[in-house]
């Protein structure tokens, strides 16, 4: 059913039509909404899941690895400074294949202290063994939860995921979402079926140390159950659209790019914007497409040379850096085209909040025509 | 009824010969018994017990970080709730994961009020990194990183007082214990486990590597340190102090003599004003919780 609802409010439903049954989280803007909700939804018995009202990030996503290993599905959600607490507990939960569920609502990272959004915080994360999805609108937002949960507790992943939408330009805004109902759900997501639990019916040991004749594999399996992660992420998006018609099985989605001389590759909301601005560029007859990166982790090279084969240039967008190098993305776009002659330039552009406006996207489509990029986009020049 | 019987921490781990720490768990594991789920904290035991793929832990086990044993358990605890499953939940940490770095995450799990038992093994520094002070290092102590020299006699500050600050917390039963009181121990494990609410035992642990003794006299020094009032057993219930363990006074060099973490204030010369000053801390205890048996004279 269409309704009419705020980003957050919209996720904090699918959250609650997965039926996490433990909720660990600590309020930080801008994902404030999404856990107030379910708050509101545990008090008023919509929700059965325990709330775990814990005192800072680290001890959140701790939790939910407690209660993830000992057989409950969990949720988490949180942000910018909150995920950079949580960095240590990041890799633990993906070392120990554990298929937490969690919400970032983007936002920069401090100093100087930012609420606004941009894409550094999940993306320093990127090395941490979470599947990262990001949303394009808040139709997206929602509907990538019910795909996360499935994907991560496959069998063959058993993977945390990070859902990611964008601070305030999702998160508060009010757009009309498809909701699922309960049933859909059900008959999407089967209950949590943990491949392995603390029971005391049957010990095990979690979380040991290894020593160098053991580490090296556990990495590499990990890594292997995130490529893994890829056919079940392209099947369990396929079964979503069979059921509800909005398929989500590509890891990357093009858009007016076939016939197009510039490709724009971007992540997040931004996309929006850059539809928009095709289509004026269109309409003046410049070919111009558009290559969403839906899915950050696993990385879909493959997917990325594919759909890039034809263009004569790429603009890489990126709401992030990785400060002394470029944008993150940019980076690992050109590593996909590696081998191929077709100029990949990076703007790194939006940081803090900065608004991103389709005259910025078309005035990067004019630098990269000209071959100038790898450059921070958009500066106040008279600050510096 | 504590069953003495039941081994759920096996042999083959890797501790050093004579570790008070590994004592505990055996301990700790009769009195809590099989329906248990551990969680552990970085430290000696951890990496001790659990070499993957190896594992002394004959109950389901798991170990997360240094800091965030209490918030892990605490998911545990909210998990089993809603599964309707009964085992209970017990944490093991050090002293440095519960002194120092875990202060937070036990400060907030304590006050959510989740039923758990965490149990301190306390051995009185870090260990598993190379013997440096934590906050539960006594009073001139040599350790790594609070080395005795030509102008330090060791570590400057007293124990912090951890068993009252939990029992601020509101904890229904709080307890100190140790491996020289086995029966003792198991016990306070026991009750613990059986009191609903996050409880708290803190188990004294001597190291032989890190405090420089003989592992053939761990249990002897543990109880020396009871003696002299350097550690008092006691229990708290609601935060009142209900019960001591009474003992004919020792004075604290004894105590002192047998470690070499001490060495310094008795060689080259033996520093009487900071034994005297160690003394008067045993001697507050003595006080604080009237725990002097005085002999009477023939
Ligand atoms: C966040 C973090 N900081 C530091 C360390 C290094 N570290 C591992 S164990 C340990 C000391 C453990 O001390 P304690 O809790 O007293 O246990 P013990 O080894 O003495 O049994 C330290 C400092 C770590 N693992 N994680
Ligand atoms: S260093 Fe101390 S605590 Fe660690 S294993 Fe050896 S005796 Fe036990
Ligand atoms: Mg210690």
């Amino acid at each position: 059913m269409l309704e009419i609802v705020e980003g957050s409010h919209a996720v904090a439903e699918a959250v609650k039509l997965c039926r996490p049954q433990v909720v660990s989280a600590y309020p930080i803007t801008p994902q404030t909404h999404i856990v107030e909700a379910l708050a509101d939804m545990v008090a008023n018995c919509q929700l059965d899941a325990d709330y775990i009202t814990v005192e800072n990030e680290l001890s959140a996503l701790s939790a939910c690895i407690g209660a993830s290993a000992a057989g409950s599905r969990v949720y988490s959600a949180t942000t910018s400074q909150g995920l950079a607490l949580m960095f240590e507990v990041c890799f633990n939960a993906a070392g120990m294949r554990l298929p937490i569920v969690m919400t970032i609502a983007n936002r920069a990272l401090g100093a100087p202290l930012s609420i606004w959004n941009d894409q550094q915080d999940s993306i320093s994360l990127r090395d941490s063994g979470w599947l990262q999805f990001y949303a394009e609108d808040n139709q997206e937002a929602t509907d990538l939860h019910f795909i996360a949960y499935k994907v991560c507790e496959d069998h063959s992943v058993l993977l945390p995921a990070m859902v990611c939408f964008d601070g305030f330009i999702l998160s508060h805004v009010y757009e009309p979402v498809d909701m699922l109902s309960q049933e859909d759900v059900d008959r999407y997501l089967p209950p949590f079926n943990p491949y392995q639990r603390l029971d005391a019916a049957d010990p095990i040991s979690f979380g040991m140390y290894a020593t160098p004749d053991y580490y090296h594999e556990f990495r590499y399996e990990i890594d292997n159950a995130a490529k893994r992660a890829k056919e079940v992420i392209q099947k369990a998006g396929k079964e979503f659209g069979t059921m509800f018609g909005r398929d989500y099985s590509a890891l990357v989605e093009g858009y007016r790019l076939d016939d197009a001389e510039t490709a724009i590759v971007a992540m997040g909301s931004i996309c929006g914007t850059i539809k928009d601005a095709i289509d004026e560029m269109r309409a003046e007859g410049r070919k111009v497409g558009l290559l969403k990166i839906r899915v950050f982790r696993p990385f879909p090279s493959e997917e990325i040379a594919q759909a890039l084969s034809n263009v004569k240039r790429v603009a890489v967008l990126d709401k992030d850096i990785s400060l002394g190098a470029k944008g993150a993305v940019a980076i690992e776009v050109r590593d996909a085209l590696y081998g191929s002659v077709t100029p990949v330039k990076g703007y790194v552009l939006g940081l803090g909040g900065r608004d991103v406006r389709k005259k910025d996207i078309k005035e990067i489509v004019s630098l990269v025509e000209k071959g100038v990029g790898d450059q921070f986009f958009g500066l106040r020049r008279e600050l510096l | 009824m504590v069953d003495k019987t039941l081994e759920l921490f096996d042999c083959g781990h890797r501790a050093c010969g004579g570790c008070g720490a590994a004592l505990a768990a055996r301990l700790v594991m009769k009195g809590a018994g099989k329906d248990t789920i551990v969680v552990s904290a970085t430290g000696c035991m951890e990496v001790f017990s659990t070499p993957y793929p190896e594992t002394a832990w004959k109950v389901p086990w798991i170990h997360s970080l240094f800091e965030n044993a209490s918030a892990v358990a605490s998911g545990i605890e909210a998990s089993l709730k809603k599964q309707g499953r009964t085992e209970k939940v017990v944490i093991m940490a050090g002293d440095g994961a519960t002194f120092d770095i875990g202060m937070i995450c036990i400060s907030g799990a304590f006050e959510r009020g989740h039923d758990f038992t965490y149990i301190c093994y306390d051995n009185e520094a870090y260990m598993n990194t190379g013997i440096q002070r934590s906050g539960a290092t006594p009073y001139d102590a040599s350790t790594t990183t609070s080395p005795a020299g030509s102008c330090s006699f060791g570590n400057k500050l007293p124990k912090k007082d951890m068993p009252q600050i939990i029992a601020a917390h509101g904890a229904p039963y709080v307890a100190t214990a140790s491996i020289a009181y086995p029966a003792d121990l198991m016990q306070k494990v026991e009750k613990a486990i059986n009191t609903k609410g996050p409880c708290y035992v803190q188990v004294h642990a001597p190291c032989c590597t890190g405090w420089g003794f003989e592992g053939d006299q761990t249990i002897a020094i543990a109880k020396l340190a009871i003696e002299t009032g350097l550690w008092v057993n006691y229990e708290m219930v609601d935060g009142k102090v209900v019960k001591v363990k009474k003992v004919v006074k020792k004075p604290v060099g004894e105590y002192l003599t047998t470690q070499k973490r001490f060495r310094h204030l008795f060689k080259p010369k033996r520093q009487d004003a900071e034994i005297a000053t160690i003394q008067a801390m045993a001697d507050k205890n003595f006080e604080k919780y009237g725990i002097e048996i005085r002999l009477k004279k023939e």
